[in-house]
């Protein structure tokens, strides 16, 4: 098995065996994270753009340290996004990028398909770093390296992925990649935050979190953007969504398996989704997640950067 | 790897009794020249040179009783022929032991054109300084591009560039033997 796309534009357009690809390549570079000179030459004299068209700490930065871990040039590019007209500079910004001809960018905008836009302009290999409400592929990517290690497989695991389901490209992204690796998926949260006809994709549905979160191996809790959630009438308040939805040690000692493990993209909104206790308790690979993010971005870079002759062979 | 079974066996090199008498007598050259065993460590190439290593690693352990560590070593991150031919699987370096003021004895299958041992020798000064390195092949078929000489050989094995060494070890490929292997007609005649 090797590695023939261009780009990593979506967990929907890979199949179990790239997934598996990726996740190998990442868990095979994690050791350079502990060694005392982090750098191998491995990308030496190519250059990565980094895109961020949204506010991102974590992911931009996992990438940053992961092409610079490679050996790679890495270039920052942040545009405000709020001011310009979004397609027509877009597209040009991609354009003029282009001219600088870089290795590999990676893109972050709040309009779902636009790396997939940027990837049909550029020559270069694309990878979605997040396109509004899509998909976060390296995020999902991180998500199966951190179960994978703690859990030691992935097929036949039972996930329950809690909160926000409607806006969450970190949910579609996991959806996808866990149906395809052979894991059962049950998404739970207010009627208003389920979409519809989400059952295709091969999920359970829960509307109690009791429900979702009995006998599963892992629970991941999403981030509720509650500034966008009270604005659109999507919830009543904050305090019951915390109330019916939020994980707390109480509720997780009750229902659910004492080995579970408990995940979040990050970041936290302490008491809301998630109360510190658990956050911060055993159950929780929060921080194991982060650490695996440069591993699996550096996986993806490698893949990519390293594979470009291999398209015009 | 691709076109293996193109590949047909021309001629045995060495046996499993051949085999096994090449790794002793290398283990007692490896002591011979350190003055015993103190401060070596072993790090094999993958896949098969950490098999070596390990073989090589029992043997001093029979000799002279000593436990050495043994470090599996993956190159593809120093390879100078990255994009050249698709990307390589990338299968991790596993060195739990500091390799600072050791005599590193750096353990590999083949010794060709020497590129793998320029890589590795690289992989190695980023995890530290040793004290020196040594290198151990089973096999030295030569063809060599760049300035890299073996310290201990098991075999030295003149061979033309169109064939192919195969070291087979038990823990992959259910047999200890090395075999000269070359295309068969059709492949062999266009090039």
């Amino acid at each position: 098995m090797s590695w023939t796309r261009k780009d990593l534009l979506a967990m929907r357009d890979l199949d179990a065996a790239e997934i598996t690809l990726l996740i190998d390549t990442a868990a095979s570079l994690q050791e350079i994270a502990s060694r005392e000179i982090k750098k191998v030459p491995a990308l030496r004299g190519k250059t990565i753009v980094n895109l961020f068209y949204e506010a991102s700490t974590r992911t931009r930065t996992s990438f940053e340290i992961a092409g610079k871990w490679l050996s790679a040039d890495v270039i920052n590019f942040s545009s405000s996004g709020s001011s310009t007209s979004k397609g027509e500079s877009f597209v040009d910004t991609a354009k003029n990028i282009a001219a600088m001809s870089p290795d590999v960018v990676v893109v972050r905008h709040s309009s779902s398909g636009a790396a997939e836009l940027l990837a049909r302009e550029l020559a270069c290999g694309v990878v979605n770093a997040g396109d509004g409400a899509h998909e976060h592929p390296t995020q999902a990517l991180l998500d199966l390296l951190t179960i994978r290690e703690k859990k030691g497989h992935l097929e036949g695991l039972n996930v329950a992925i809690v909160g926000d389901i409607a806006h969450s490209r970190v949910a579609r992204s996991n959806i996808h990649g866990m149906r395809k690796l052979g894991m059962t998926v049950t998404v739970a949260g207010p009627p208003t935050l389920i979409p519809p006809f989400v059952q295709e994709l091969g999920v359970k549905v829960a509307y109690r979190l009791e429900d979702a979160i009995r006998d599963v191996d892992v629970i991941m809790m999403l981030r509720l953007q509650h500034e966008r959630m009270m604005a659109a009438g999507l919830i009543p308040s904050l305090r019951e969504y915390a109330r019916y939805w939020g994980l707390t040690l109480d509720r997780l000692q009750a229902h659910a398996r004492p080995d579970v493990l408990i995940m979040h993209p990050g970041p936290v909104n302490r008491g809301i989704e998630l109360s510190p206790e658990v956050a911060d308790g055993p159950y929780s690979l929060i921080l194991d997640q982060v650490a695996k993010g440069v591993a699996v971005r550096m996986g993806v870079l490698f893949l990519l950067a390293g594979s470009k002759a291999g398209e015009s062979a | 790897m691709s076109d293996a079974a193109r590949l047909r066996e021309k001629a045995q090199v060495l046996d499993e009794a051949a085999l096994d008498r090449a790794l002793t007598r290398i283990a007692h050259e490896i002591l011979e020249r350190n003055g015993g065993a103190k401060d070596l460590a072993f790090v094999g190439l993958r896949t098969r040179g950490v098999t070596l290593a390990q073989r090589l690693a029992a043997a001093i352990a029979r000799i002279d009783g000593t436990t050495l560590p043994v470090g599996a070593l993956d190159i593809t991150l120093y390879r100078d022929d990255l994009g050249m031919r698709g990307v390589p699987v990338v299968r991790g370096t596993e060195i739990p032991f500091s390799i600072k003021g050791k005599a590193v004895i750096l353990v590999d299958d083949v010794l060709f054109t020497g590129r793998t041992i320029r890589a590795a020798l690289d992989a190695i000064i980023d995890l530290g300084r040793p004290q020196s390195v040594q290198l151990a092949i089973l096999i030295d078929r030569g063809h060599r591009e760049l300035p890299i000489r073996p310290d201990y050989i098991g075999k030295n094995l003149p061979t033309s560039r169109r064939e192919t060494v195969a070291v087979r070890l038990k823990e992959h490929d259910g047999e200890d033997r090395v075999v000269i292997e070359e295309p068969t007609e059709s492949e062999g005649a266009q090039t």
